[in-house]
């Protein structure tokens, strides 16, 4: 794992000089993105994979957003939005035999409490339930135990399927999906729930809404750092500590009354504008340390400045992050203003010229309709370069590899 | 179901630890051996419980903090509040909470899986020894931004800035430090290259100079020895003429750039500057007029008398000066002051406590390319008179006059919607007494309370009564130092005299009392 972790980091580096010497040579105010996969932001996935997108019966999908429409605007609508991309993209195909991926909608992060978060306790009956469907009636599942498809699990712990990290490790990822592709926000390095080949995307934020908030470029950016959000979760972790591994609390009482810092818990009208005013945006871990403020950053130019140990952030491959974020360790968080500071200025120049490409906001966004290069294409990318798909993916007719029982009790109830 | 829905319930409070399992303990595969091992941990376990009804919280967390958090590096009083009894806290619960890897404990399949170094359960809230800003990081931090401004003004501002040219009339009197010094400012923050022409009325003073040069702009002096006279319309035709003496200096030199007027005691906001980099020869901005008087009185005269609701509304709309436009955003008129409301209400007199009315077009909303002005220069616009044929007995009321055709005027600030600089007319009595500099040196030695000042003992005064004040205050003038009960007494930065009829002189009152 280790060697793996160097070379990636080679790869990025070279990658990183060869982006360097080709966006020096010319003078427009953005910077060509690459990252260890190459430049491959703007790729386009038409022509390169066909996927097959399962029909399953409505209950799976259509009336559970029917039972709650909020699911379209909360930062989980990512499943809905992908399905309904698939189904009208040029690279769907109704001939399953010459399918090289397999799309199941099912849309598992819209049982939403009266405050709008989601429940996960019927996720994974809701899940298997489905994989027990497309077993029985189609036999690419059985072909494979599931190594040709891909789910879209947007939830804090992705196939875990929990809020709780601890509880999450405990089950682990839902043992049916333990051969397919998961697309999820969540991304932490050595964690069980981020399982290798499993794609990173940014959560959901509305493109509408941030586009009508821009304001001028010219607007001077005068605040140094900014951050709204909550710093301590009163409701679920009194003592503090737990929540966001303190990490939050620790910029609270080492920064509130520094000038250059303007955090605090309100809620502005002006959130978008003011973050557009800001060079830096705090993109901190909560409860899990993936949030849609770093969408929010990119978008508006403002540097995201990390602070989630071993995060595995969106598109990992295809993003250069370390070059466009600034990453702080949790321990670091008290010398957060020396850290910030001491960055060079041209570096500062540097991260927001490559904020600034178009492509590395487009990649972040789920627009309606879609458009080239935003994160439906990212996806698709990503699956792209996963094929062809390796030969012992494909089992012995009969064979099987998963055990089918396994997991909680609970989880084998019907659905 | 309903056991369902009451374990939902708990979930949805999302209590860390409410359930935390000896689940993985009893996962583990031999769950029916009886080790020493379990029954130790079971012995610790229920010693813990014991423990925490007895205190009241969870013990067990404590220690098991203390033992594995990683680094602490805070002053541990910050933990003082946290151990409060959780409500869901019953002795079923296991009070055992290891904050530990839970890979190692619960990993069902996956031997194989690495250790993540990022530890799953309490971690301290880290806090420097001294978490207050430093002051060469603040240093370092407004580097950062002004060099990230830089940068975005090169990239979306004005490409090839012209330098701005400023034309001040301005003469010695007690507010000229405070007008001055706003312009001055001003000046300091424009982001382009500046000449300041500043004409002076009664001839070139050290005072002014003084005053100018902490600008840290280029300057130009100029004196002119009429003396200013003491009603406002004389100031604005002395002001006119200085203001032309200036745009001959203009002529003479060469200078090149955006001449525009910053009156000493307007408000200039740094988009104006921004915004007339623009202009191609004469461009004109809306200014936002700030005509009401120095008395409370006036206000109060407004409130009282019976109006109807249209004329009061017409009062509180603050009148804006500017160019006009129509629908394709072309220049369709001017917008001028409109004295007839304040008519017979306006001041004659500098020092008169009166509404000070502007003139119909102030010279401060036009700004121009100073190579209009320039003598044999073709590429001048034929609608341009030239500065010569000006002559000073000409009563020149604004720089329309310069024009020979005044729709060929543009406007500036989004066809004059924007207001980009305010305009104002404050002056003190024409005999008060100010110190040289506006500094006392020596310092005062002798404190004598003054008559509006509420010192504790003294009964309180209404401050009606002005004229009896005045009196007072003028034969006290020179030793009078004035102290505010709340005020500390070693703060000495505002020796401020006590300025009796001025607009100043009422805000004073009302801060004290």
């Amino acid at each position: 794992m280790e060697i793996r972790n160097c070379v990636f980091a080679l790869i990025l580096c070279h990658a990183a000089f060869v982006s360097c010497a080709v966006g020096l040579g010319r003078n427009p105010p953005t910077e060509r993105i690459s990252g260890s996969a190459g430049d491959v932001l703007e790729d386009d996935p038409v022509g390169r994979l066909k996927v097959f997108v399962y029909e399953l019966p409505s209950k799976y999908n259509k009336k559970i957003l029917q039972k709650d429409q909020r699911c379209l605007n909360h930062m989980f609508a990512a499943e809905i939005y992908m399905h309904r991309f698939l189904l009208s993209s040029p690279v769907r195909t109704l001939n399953p035999a010459e399918a090289d991926w397999f799309y199941t909608p099912v849309y598992t992060t819209c049982d939403l409490t009266p405050n709008g978060l989601p429940l996960p306790f019927k996720s994974p009956r809701m899940m298997r339930s489905a994989i027990q469907l497309i077993s029985s009636n189609w036999p690419y599942w059985n072909r494979t135990e599931g190594a040709d498809h891909f789910f879209v699990v947007p939830h804090d712990f992705g196939a875990c399927f929990h809020y709780q990290e601890e509880k999450a490790i405990e089950r682990g990822i839902l043992t049916m999906l333990r051969r397919a592709t998961l697309v999820q926000t969540f991304g932490q390095r050595n964690h069980v729930c981020l399982k290798e080949g499993s794609i990173t995307v940014p959560p959901y934020a509305p493109p509408q809404k941030m586009q009508s908030h821009l304001i001028p470029e010219k607007t001077p950016r005068a605040i140094f750092v900014y951050f709204r959000g909550l710093f301590y979760d009163v409701g679920n972790d009194p003592e503090g500590g737990y929540y966001a591994r303190g990490a939050r609390a620790a910029v609270w009482e080492n920064f509130k009354d520094n000038p250059l810092f303007d955090i605090s818990t309100e809620h502005p009208t002006t959130y978008y504008e003011d973050m557009q005013r800001a060079v830096f945006c705090l993109c901190p871990l909560g409860w899990a340390p993936w949030s849609p403020r770093l969408v929010e950053a990119v978008v508006f130019g403002c540097i995201p400045v990390i602070i989630a140990d071993d995060i595995v952030l969106p598109f990992a491959d295809a993003i250069p992050w370390e070059e466009i974020g600034v990453f702080v360790d949790e321990k670091d968080v008290p010398n957060l203003d020396t850290i910030l500071t001491s960055i060079p200025p041209e570096t500062i120049l540097r991260k927001q010229r490559l904020l600034a490409n178009p492509s590395m906001k487009q990649a972040m966004l789920f627009p309606q309709p879609a458009q080239p290069g935003d994160a439906f294409h990212q996806v698709l990318n990503g699956l792209a370069r996963k094929l062809p798909h390796d030969k012992s993916i494909y089992l012995a007719p009969g064979q099987k590899v998963l055990n089918w029982t396994a997991g909680p009790v609970g989880d084998l109830k019907p659905w | 179901m309903m056991k369902l829905s009451a374990l939902q319930q708990s979930y949805l409070n999302r209590r860390p630890g409410s359930f935390r399992g000896a689940a993985p303990l009893d996962s583990s595969a031999d769950g029916a051996i009886k080790s020493p091992a379990a029954v130790f941990w079971l012995v610790l376990h229920g010693l813990c419980c014991l423990i925490s009804l007895v205190l009241g919280f969870r013990f067990s967390r404590l220690v098991f903090f203390f033992i594995f958090s990683t680094s602490v590096t805070t002053n541990t009083n910050h933990f003082m509040a946290p151990f409060r009894q959780l409500a869901t806290t019953t002795a079923s619960d296991v009070a055992f909470n290891l904050p530990s890897n839970p890979a190692s404990g619960g990993g069902v399949g996956d031997a194989a899986l690495n250790r993540t170094r990022v530890v799953v359960g309490r971690h301290g809230i880290r806090i420097r020894p001294w978490p207050h800003p430093d002051p060469i990081e603040v240093m370092k931090a407004h580097q950062i931004i002004e060099r990230v401004q830089m940068e975005q003004r090169n990239q979306f501002g004005v490409k090839n800035p012209r330098t701005v040219i400023a034309v001040t009339p301005t003469y010695v009197r007690t507010f000229q430090t405070l007008h001055l010094t706003g312009v001055v400012h001003s000046l300091m923050l424009v982001p382009y290259d500046v000449v300041w022409i500043v004409v002076e009325a009664g001839g070139v003073t050290n005072e002014t100079a003084a005053i100018i040069s902490k600008s840290g702009v280029k300057t130009i002096h100029i004196g002119v020895d009429e003396k200013m006279p003491n009603t406002w319309e004389g100031r604005h035709k002395l002001e006119a003429k200085m203001r032309l003496r200036a745009l001959r200096v203009v002529r003479d030199k060469k200078l090149e750039g955006i001449v525009m007027f910053a009156d000493d005691s307007n408000m200039h906001s740094i988009e104006l500057f921004d915004e007339i980099q623009s202009v191609n020869w004469f461009g004109a901005v809306s200014i936002g007029i700030l005509a009401h008087s120095g008395g409370a009185e006036e206000l109060s005269s407004f409130a009282t008398v019976e109006k109807e609701v249209e004329e009061k509304e017409k009062k509180q709309a603050i009148p804006v000066q500017g160019p006009a436009c129509n629908e394709s955003s072309k220049l369709a008129g001017w917008h001028t002051f409109d004295p007839q409301p304040y008519e017979g209400n306006n001041a004659i007199f500098i020092d008169d406590r009166a509404t000070v009315l502007p003139m119909k077009l102030e010279w401060a909303g036009f700004v121009l390319n100073s190579r209009l002005l320039w003598k044999d220069n073709e590429d001048k616009p034929h609608w341009v008179r030239d500065l010569d044929s000006v002559v000073d007995g000409d009563d020149i009321e604004s720089p329309l006059s310069l024009l020979k055709d005044s729709s060929m005027v543009e406007p500036l600030g989004s066809c004059g919607k924007q207001v980009l600089l305010w305009w104002l007319r404050v002056e003190a009595r024409t005999d008060s007494k100010f110190p040289a500099g506006w500094i006392i040196d020596p310092p005062l030695e002798i404190t004598v309370p003054s008559k509006r000042t509420p010192w504790p003992d003294a009964p309180p005064e209404l401050p009606s009564d002005n004229e009896k004040a005045v009196n007072n205050m003028e034969e006290s003038q020179p030793i009078v130092k004035h102290t505010k009960t709340r005020s500390s007494r070693s703060k000495r930065r505002s020796k401020r005299k006590h300025e009796p009829k001025t607009v100043v002189d009422t805000k004073e009152q009302s801060e004290q009392n």
